[in-house]
């Protein structure tokens, strides 16, 4: 195994293993520190991918901002354990299981019989796409469009959660 | 990869780690504690050694030797895991500062040149970015994890008060990335060589005094020091987020405190204080290994002057109230980093 | 090196398991969480089609999905925050009339 492999298939293997511990940890925070690690394999992939940009700006704003307020609201709701995912196996979880699997059978039904099985390379291109000079040249010129439209995006929900947030306590 | 290229960033890390940072932070506490002697008008301590000199000596192995103590309600995996994710991210953020330039090692006829900084990457401005906010989680889940109302507080106030700090911080360094075009701390540095009128020292601090301004006060939020240490602030919270560490995890803290410190003031040093550039340094007409070493100690003297800075604000200015800290941060800094932005920019326009 | 179908059979799993944990989990703050999971499955094959491909619309793809999801996250926090308020619980079951 070459180095770039052994890379890959471990953070691989963390990585699933972090996903499915977010999914069957019963304490909030725990899924919370899963999913964090798994954000930082995921970032360590986007480098085996030569996108060092999207991978320092994953790490930062989901483990370093979204991650954060996910962990402050836990704290300042104070959640403690709900009940175990096997203590309540019932119809409606072994529905979901069942439609989760199935879902995951088409996919991969369709990475079977798709194009993407003959592309084996990485384009010799990646490592210069990769960087902060290329992203941000293609974003100011190509995609100012939908960059613009983010801001409102943004602007609009810093309103929504300061209205929802501010909202008085009925009883 | 040959032997040279592995062992070489070791070697950096071990000399920054074991040479710089250690020794700097056990007596960055004892420089503490006689500055805030001499402020209060004390002695400071006196006993061990000469002035009080070895009490480093006899403070670590005080803290080795408590015994480590884990409330029996706490979730014991994370309350051991907060002090770790906090002295790591400490001491990473040091990998992408330089602390000189490059440095010729002559033995004989052989020499070897290597760059004084751990590792040179391009998006070094967004790694420290991104390690700042990661800042947050060792604070916020020893809080957390102690099961300790007090521990809760000081980890939600610190939360709430590093994440309202980083954008201020973030968008006054927006300012002297526009200034130097570069994303890599080298590149910034580099750009800070030279004069203004043939005298003024060419440092970003000049141009972007508001954004020196905005992000000096934004790091004292961020290393929770004084007047901003509300989240460990002693009369309300006991001790806030360490109210239940002993021993070697409270050391541990507070040596991620120090570090934490120490990293504010180096990269104070080497975004807008030029770094390793001595002004007048060329005119001495020195070796060029002796350059650098005086460029070295250029950057060891600058950010010292800053920690020194930090302690005094320290001892001499009060806590701000919980309210006053959240408008200063949302309503102060953030809309004159805005403007230093906007300044910025029109100064890049103008004259480039 | 490792082929193209490898990413995406990676992110195929990390999306079924957080199609699961949507299904599955009654803890708001946890849907949340696998929401963000399959966002960033989408966000891996993204990136690996823009790297074997040689083509930046992905990256900048995964650029506007973060900026989605950050407001996404903003919002529904908010929300959950308000909820609890209201009705003392993050239990998407028991929140099952549509006003108070």
């Amino acid at each position: 195994m070459t180095f770039e492999q052994i890379v890959f298939y471990s953070l691989a293997v963390v990585t699933i293993f972090s996903s499915i511990m977010v999914v069957v940890q019963r304490n909030p925070v725990n899924s919370a520190l899963y999913l964090i690690l798994d954000f930082f394999c995921l970032g360590g992939l986007y480098l085996t991918l030569n996108a060092q940009f999207i991978a320092i700006v994953h790490i930062l704003v989901y483990a370093g901002a979204i991650m954060v307020l996910f962990v402050f609201v836990i704290m300042l709701l104070n959640l403690g354990d709900t009940h175990k995912l096997a203590d309540r196996l019932n119809m409606k979880k072994i529905i979901g299981i069942a439609f989760g699997l199935a879902f995951f059978v088409e996919l991969l039904y369709l990475l079977g019989f798709g194009t993407t099985r003959s592309i084996s390379q990485q384009s010799p291109a990646a490592p210069e796409i990769g960087t902060i000079e290329y992203i941000g040249k293609v974003l100011f010129t190509k995609f100012l469009f939908p960059f613009e439209v983010t801001s409102f995006l943004l602007l609009a929900a810093i309103i929504g959660a300061v209205i929802l947030a501010k909202k008085k306590i009925i009883h | 990869m040959d032997t040279i290229s592995i062992l070489e960033p070791l070697l950096k890390i071990l000399f920054i780690i074991f040479v710089a940072l250690l020794p700097a932070v056990a007596y960055g506490v004892l420089a503490e504690r006689k500055i805030s002697a001499f402020i209060q008008n004390r002695l400071g301590p006196n006993r061990v050694g000469p002035w009080g000199l070895l009490q480093p000596l006899a403070d670590i192995p005080k803290l080795f030797f408590k015994e480590d103590i884990v409330p029996a309600a706490a979730n014991k995996f994370i309350h051991s895991l907060a002090p770790l994710i906090s002295i790591t991210i400490a001491f990473s953020t040091f990998a992408v500062i330089p602390f000189g330039d490059t440095i010729t090692f002559s033995i004989g006829d052989s020499s070897y040149t290597t760059k004084l900084q751990i590792a040179d990457v391009n998006i070094g401005f967004l790694y420290i970015l991104a390690l700042s906010s990661l800042a947050v989680y060792g604070i916020t889940l020893s809080g957390w994890s102690s099961n300790n109302k007090y521990s809760l507080l000081g980890g939600l106030r610190s939360t709430a008060q590093m994440i309202s700090y980083e954008l201020s911080m973030g968008l006054s360094l927006i300012g002297v990335v526009m200034l130097s075009s570069s994303l890599q701390l080298d590149d910034i540095v580099a750009a800070q060589g030279g004069y203004w009128l043939g005298f003024i020292p060419k440092w970003n601090a000049i141009p972007q005094f508001l954004g020196f301004v905005i992000f000096v006060v934004a790091m004292f939020a961020e290393t929770n020091r004084l007047p901003f240490d509300l989240p460990e602030a002693e009369p309300e919270l006991v001790a806030g987020y360490h109210t239940e560490y002993t021993g070697m995890k409270f050391g541990i803290f507070m040596l991620s405190e120090y570090i934490a410190m120490i990293t504010a003031s180096a990269l104070i040093a080497t975004l807008y204080l030029g770094g390793w550039q001595a002004p007048y340094l060329e005119h001495l007409g020195l070796s060029p290994f002796l350059m650098s070493v005086a460029q070295m100690a250029a950057f060891v003297v600058k950010v010292f002057a800053i920690v020194i800075f930090f302690m005094v604000v320290r001892w001499t200015v009060p806590r701000f109230r919980y309210d006053q800290l959240m408008s200063i941060g949302w309503k102060v800094l953030l809309p004159l980093a805005l403007v230093n932005i906007l300044l910025t920019g029109l100064f890049v326009i103008l004259y480039h | 090196m490792i082929p193209l179908s490898h990413y995406l059979l990676l992110s195929a799993v990390i999306f079924s398991v957080g199609v699961v944990g949507v299904m599955t989990r009654r803890n708001a703050i946890v849907v949340f969480m696998c929401i963000e999971l399959m966002l960033n499955s989408v966000n891996l094959t993204l990136v690996a089609f823009s790297s074997y491909l040689g083509d930046a619309t992905g990256q900048m793809l995964v650029f506007f999905v973060m900026v989605v999801a950050a407001a996404e996250a903003a919002v529904g926090l908010a929300i959950v925050i308000s909820l609890f308020r209201n009705k003392q619980t993050v239990n998407i079951d028991d929140i099952n009339i549509l006003k108070w």
